[in-house]
């Protein structure tokens, strides 16, 4: 696939101008880069690496180290489905089950449309609400299989299912790769003053003035 | 909508009797504006905070003895005097990588009060001369990420972030960074270096604490959200009037999730030390009790890591001394309950697992430990156990966190409780972590471990059937 577009380019430097040193923001550059192709290439993290001064291969490395970050093309909707305790103890494993059933997939695969991939996935913070589940981390809460099912339709037609809660009533659920739907925005004028670590060399200036004062 | 109830719009919080010192908006279906926040009192307590000097902002927060509300327990203001003076810069980095099994509380007050979390940082930041914050969510927080953005962008419009706030002469900048799915990165020196771009394994410590030695080498404080998000009722009061609250050692309030069997799981925020486990499971404030008549077998009493508590304990108050002379601790509040349909070898292998897939693979013990413990407790679990399998179990276990774990003891035999704190032979606590399920179920259900492994023992194993009807083992 394919290297950051312009538009990328520009919000990933944008980016890196946030943060004191440029590798840090190799995170939210991967994020960028699963955002316009729904996964990480090879060709993207290359790209990533040239724009923060690293090697290829230590955007490999931390690109692997964490899972949401996919190395092959995933479905569109990406369906987390929780089995840790409190979901297990309410019906999770069953709910993981029926998912595997309806869709004819097992955990880790793809429907054959590239419509949804389904996981099996630790703890989502949100387990008063078992049995729940994320879709492009979007959450469905206390489950029944007829919701499920439902959402999977919704979705099929191209609507917002009921069940999942978005940030506003009724937004789209964006496809892979893309998680908040606002960005922070940063200009040049407003930030006080990011600069590297080795060019600070006295308290900030509020803390001078405060024992000054004294 | 009245006490008592479910808020519909932050699915999960019920709203409780008591005063609200974190979750106080949470009742409006907009808290999270920044208009809402100002019509309620919002960034009053930055003003507050602007108008003494940093050196009283940060003995204010000593005095309240506000304790750290990610796990560990460890008192905010104290944690702040650590940086090494006249080595600059220092920086703050918000734990919002909530991923404990049974937690969440961040989230919700990412989602539903992110100016609250801005304030608390800004005012942390003036107390300690931070002249960077970085908010680190955990990546799967979508909604709580798009809501701090948003409010970041409002905050920086107004002059509250950014050079010279509010006309003083304190200046800071608050960048959203996010994370991409490592439950490891919650511990605090991984979190440092995620941030840095690198995998987040953990730094060793000691000698050097974060405090001293952390992003980019410099002095950083990790807080957790919730700590934070207590700061500006802090700055709005006092330490004196915060201590009204909660008891002796624990002021303050603090945010509970109970999951699990119960008839009304939810997060409640509710005084420390003065309420009990009991009040949370049994109040009709609250949990109202077990599902469907059932009894109460065991609990989780602050998240995965934490060994369990049994139903003659559930009169311990939710403070963090009690619960650790108990031989376990209040952790990160996230209580799990099981009643007596339950299986102890299902509940600790589902703990197990997590840590299993969860570790960094840095230190030997728990990259290999871990995965072990799942894979014994998985064909115990499927009727596969051999005899001997506790002990090789317990064996694994003493190589991650050395014991002693009496061989083929439960507590009617003599066994009092397991090693807690656990000791580590690893450099963070996520290998020993994995033993508190397998300690805690095998004490005082090692009955149900025995007769698995007997099962397995005298049944005549079928061959292994695949079932051909189901579409998910069909290929394409």
């Amino acid at each position: 696939m394919s290297r950051l577009s312009d538009a990328n380019v520009a919000l990933a430097h944008d980016i890196i101008r946030r943060y004191p040193r440029p590798k840090s923001a190799l995170i939210p550059l991967l994020h960028l880069a699963q955002e316009q192709d729904g996964w990480v290439s090879d060709d993207a993290m290359s790209h990533l690496a040239e724009l923060v001064g690293v090697t290829p291969a230590e955007v490999k490395g931390t690109c692997t180290f964490y899972e949401m970050f996919k190395l092959h093309p995933v479905g569109t909707y990406m369906v987390n489905i929780c089995t840790n305790l409190s979901c297990q103890l309410l019906g999770g494993e069953e709910l993981l089950h029926h998912a595997e059933e309806t869709l004819g997939i097992r955990a880790g695969g793809t429907t054959e449309d590239g419509m949804f991939t389904i996981e099996d996935v630790e703890c989502i913070a949100a387990c008063t609400e078992a049995p729940c589940i994320q879709v492009n981390y979007r959450f469905g809460l206390r489950l029944t299989h007829d919701d499920f099912d439902d959402i999977i339709a919704a979705l099929r037609a191209g609507n917002t299912p009921d069940k999942l809660i978005t940030s506003n009533p009724g937004e789209p659920i964006p496809s892979h790769g893309t998680l908040g739907l606002a960005r922070q925005t940063m200009t040049e004028e407003q930030t006080a003053n990011i600069i590297a670590p080795e060019q600070i060399h006295e308290a900030p200036v509020w803390l001078t003035a405060a024992a000054k004062d004294n | 909508m009245a006490i008592g109830d479910y808020v519909p719009h932050a699915p999960g919080y019920v709203e409780t009797p008591g005063t609200k010192i974190v979750t106080s908006r949470f009742t409006y279906e907009d808290s999270y504006t920044l208009e809402r926040y100002e019509a309620t009192g919002g960034y009053e307590g930055l003003k507050a905070a602007l108008k003494r000097t940093p050196e009283e902002v940060h003995g204010e927060t000593r005095d309240a003895t506000l304790l750290g509300r990610g796990g560990a327990g460890f008192p905010a203001g104290i944690k702040w005097g650590f940086c090494p003076p006249e080595v600059w810069p220092r920086y703050l980095v918000v734990n919002g990588d909530e991923s404990e099994p049974g937690t969440y509380k961040d989230r919700l007050l990412m989602e539903r009060d992110p100016h609250q979390l801005i304030e608390g940082c800004l005012i942390a930041c003036y107390a300690i001369g931070l002249s960077q914050c970085f908010l680190y969510v955990r990546g799967e927080m979508a909604i709580a990420q798009q809501r701090i953005a948003d409010a970041l962008n409002e905050a920086y419009a107004k002059g509250y972030i950014g050079q010279n706030i509010l006309g003083s002469d304190f200046s800071v900048d608050i960048v959203l960074h996010w994370g991409a799915g490592a439950y490891i990165v919650g511990e605090e020196t991984a979190l440092i270096e995620s941030l840095e771009g690198n995998r987040g394994m953990p730094r060793l410590k000691p000698p050097f604490f974060p405090a001293a030695v952390g992003l980019y080498g410099q002095p950083t404080i990790v807080n957790n959200v919730e700590t934070l998000a207590n700061l500006p009722w802090l700055m709005n009061n006092s330490a004196e009037e915060y201590k009204k609250y909660g008891s002796e050692t624990s002021p303050g309030t603090r945010m509970f999730a109970v999951s699990g069997q119960v008839k009304r799981p939810g997060v409640y925020e509710v005084e420390q030390g003065v309420t009990t486990y009991e009040d949370l499971l049994y109040g009709d404030d609250y949990c109202q009790g077990m599902r469907d008549g059932r009894t109460l077998k065991a609990f989780v009493p602050g998240g995965g890591s934490a060994p369990w508590l049994f139903p003659e304990q559930v009169s311990l108050p939710l403070e963090a001394r009690p619960v650790g002379a108990a031989g376990t601790m209040l952790g990160s509040g996230a209580i799990m309950v099981m009643d007596d349909s339950s299986c102890a070898v299902k509940s600790a292998l589902r703990l197990v697992r997590f840590y299993a897939r969860e570790s960094c693979g840095k230190c030997t013990p728990c990259r290999e430990g871990t995965s072990w413990e799942e894979k014994i407790l998985q064909r115990i679990y499927d009727g596969h156990g051999r005899p001997g399998d506790i002990e090789l179990l317990l064996d694994v276990a003493d190589n991650i966190s050395p014991g002693p774990y009496p061989v083929a003891s439960d507590e009617s035999q003599g066994l009092e409780a397991v090693p807690f704190p656990p000791k580590q032979t690893t450099i963070c606590p996520l290998g020993p972590s994995s033993v508190a399920p397998i300690t805690s179920a095998l004490r005082r259900f090692r009955h149900e471990f025995d007769e698995k492994i007997a099962m397995a023992a005298t049944a005549n194993h079928p061959e292994i059937s695949v079932d051909l009807d189901s579409k998910a083992e069909v290929s394409s």
